[in-house]
């Protein structure tokens, strides 16, 4: 009981966090816009790719980016608490590392979420209609790849001790996630040094999965997606509790 | 239960260097202890180990009868913590900031209300309880930091430094609220400073630490005591050192640049003598025995000598060097 509380509070922390730092959300959501409609309206202009509109084919694929980053870079400010001894306080606290860890991983994913949701909005102003089903399906996809990612972030940010290391996950980590995902182009004819990496990429699977729900195309099967996605965010929610229980 | 504390051997090293050695200490329930020392003593480490955020090399201690390697959960529950550095969140107000505490805490919820407001009169800080912290002055924060470590009702409240970096009278503020915390609820408290007066103030003990080592540990009366007498500088260059071991009460003789320095039981008593066995002078200043005279005594260097910010690291930093 006193944990799932502990748990809440470490929630509200975050939540209240991320509702003052309105600019955080501001830019987390402006250069997914720009791709859309400024990359995505340019070459959709002159390229359909199979019978979709350039535009339309990486919605999906921006709306994963988002989340992508978002969630990663959640992860990382654990090192910025670090700095500034707020994670101290909470580290001495009596709570399990493992309390702590689910605290923040549900702070992020609601940051995630909540930028995925303005996102999905998106799709109206696009003429993308979704479903009910459809809409509740993407958000089950987004959710599955936010908790993985933030995870992802949070092993990252719990192992490093200076934020110096911040360029070298966007360079190492974020970019390549994002470009050997299928998110701005098709991944059913690539050349093979490509495609293996492709699909050894698991946000690949978000973004095919996300393309199912939102606009009926897809590469894998929807359940070789969902598998691949749910194994993903078990693996990294894992290996964050351990790397949590050792964190200093 | 009578120790608050009890350190075995307690023992840190950080790869070639010995941050804290051999620590035996007893901490009475109800006592105000402090640890004294320069800057890289090993004091922060101590506490550190005490409050489970570091694992000792050897050796364990006891807190509030919790073994802090086997039962590093329920020490935490019963001790509050002030860091030297502020921790409380920047982004929240103060309220917000003790209300989670109180959460992560486990304070139950139908008293949770009563104790914020409690501590929030106890450290002045209710007509800014809504004002996010990043609009607070230093002293507000550390405030608010006491209020926090108070705000579970420890057993033992841990101050590491707790009026570093502020200006005098909020200092003094601060020592107050530690003599009312000890006084009105029996609270243990184990403070960590390098200021000397702070120490003389507030503890009932004091273990002078040095290089990880308690160097002495009294009361900070008796340890004055033990300089044996009061201290008189006395300017000059013409006067024979070794004609004042005449006067029995002169315990200490001691000569540096162009001063003497003596230590004398009673030094009042005897300054016509030895004044005149010192012949004309330029200046005397005779004063009671500090804490600094008791540091210089048992260590041969003044506490002061050691300055700069942080400990461990700097100390590190300079073995390595001098290698």
């Amino acid at each position: 009981m006193s944990q799932a509380e502990a748990i809440y509070a470490l929630w509200l922390r975050e939540f209240k966090v991320f509702t003052r730092e309105k600019s955080r959300i501001v830019s987390s959501i402006f250069t997914p816009m720009l791709w859309i409609f400024v990359f995505g309206g340019g070459l959709g202009s002159a390229i359909n790719i199979g019978n979709v509109n350039y535009q339309i084919f990486i919605y999906p694929g921006i709306l994963v980016m988002s989340v992508l980053f978002s969630s990663v870079f959640f992860g990382v400010y654990v090192i910025w608490d670090r700095k500034i001894d707020i994670l101290k306080a909470i580290l001495v606290a009596p709570l399990s590392r493992t309390t702590i860890f689910v605290g923040k991983v549900l702070g992020g994913c609601t940051d995630s979420m909540i930028q995925a949701l303005i996102m999905l909005l998106v799709s109206f102003i696009l003429g993308i209609y979704l479903t009910v089903s459809s809409f509740l399906l993407a958000i089950t996809i987004l959710f599955l790849l936010a908790l993985s990612l933030v995870s992802t972030g949070l092993i990252i940010g719990s192992l490093m001790e200076s934020p110096e290391g911040f360029n070298m996950i966007i360079s190492f980590l974020i970019f390549p996630l994002f470009f050997f995902s299928g998110a701005l182009f098709p991944i059913d004819n690539l050349p093979i040094w490509l495609s293996f990496i492709t699909y050894i990429n698991p946000v690949t699977y978000g973004v095919d999965a996300l393309r199912m729900a939102i606009i009926g195309v897809s590469q894998f099967p929807l359940y070789v997606d969902l598998i691949v996605l749910t194994g993903f965010a078990v693996v990294m929610f894992t290996i964050g509790t351990r790397t949590f229980e050792r964190m200093k | 239960m009578d120790n608050a504390i009890k350190t075995i051997n307690l023992t840190k090293k950080f790869k070639d260097i010995t941050a804290v050695e051999d620590l035996n200490v007893e901490i009475k329930q109800g006592e105000i202890f402090g640890l004294l020392g320069p800057n890289g003593a090993g004091k922060t480490t101590t506490i550190s180990m005490l409050c489970t955020i570091l694992k000792p090399t050897e050796g364990s201690a006891q807190v509030n009868g919790y073994d802090i390697l086997k039962e590093p959960e329920k020490v935490r529950k019963s001790i509050g913590i002030v860091f030297q550095q502020p921790s409380v969140d920047d982004i929240l107000t103060g309220l917000e900031n003790l209300r989670l505490h109180a959460m992560w805490y486990g304070v139950p919820k139908e008293t949770r209300k009563n104790r914020i407001d409690e501590v929030l009169e106890l450290v002045g800080l209710q007509s800014r309880q809504n004002s996010l912290v990043k609009t607070y002055s230093g002293g507000m924060r550390r405030r608010l930091e006491l209020a926090r470590g108070l705000l579970h009702l420890p057993n033992v409240l841990f101050l590491d430094e707790p009026t570093l970096g502020l200006d005098p009278q909020t200092r003094e503020h601060i020592w107050k609220y530690i003599e009312k915390m000890s006084r009105e609820r029996e609270m243990t408290i184990v403070l960590t400073t390098h200021y000397m007066e702070e120490a003389d103030n507030l503890c009932d003990r004091v273990a002078i630490i040095d290089q990880g080592k308690i160097v002495v540990m009294d009361a900070p009366d008796s340890l004055k005591e033990k300089v044996g007498g009061d201290i008189v500088y006395l300017k000059t260059t013409a006067a024979d050192t070794n004609k004042f071991k005449e006067i029995e009460e002169v315990s200490k003789i001691e000569k540096k640049d162009d001063c003497i320095i003596l230590t004398v039981k009673n030094a009042g008593e005897h300054l016509q003598e030895i004044l005149e066995i010192s012949g004309k002078v330029e200046r005397v200043e005779v004063r009671s025995a500090s804490l600094e005279d008791v540091f210089i005594n048992y260590t041969g260097k003044e506490i002061r000598a050691e300055t700069g910010e942080g400990g461990i690291v700097q100390r590190i930093i300079k073995e390595r060097t001098v290698r």
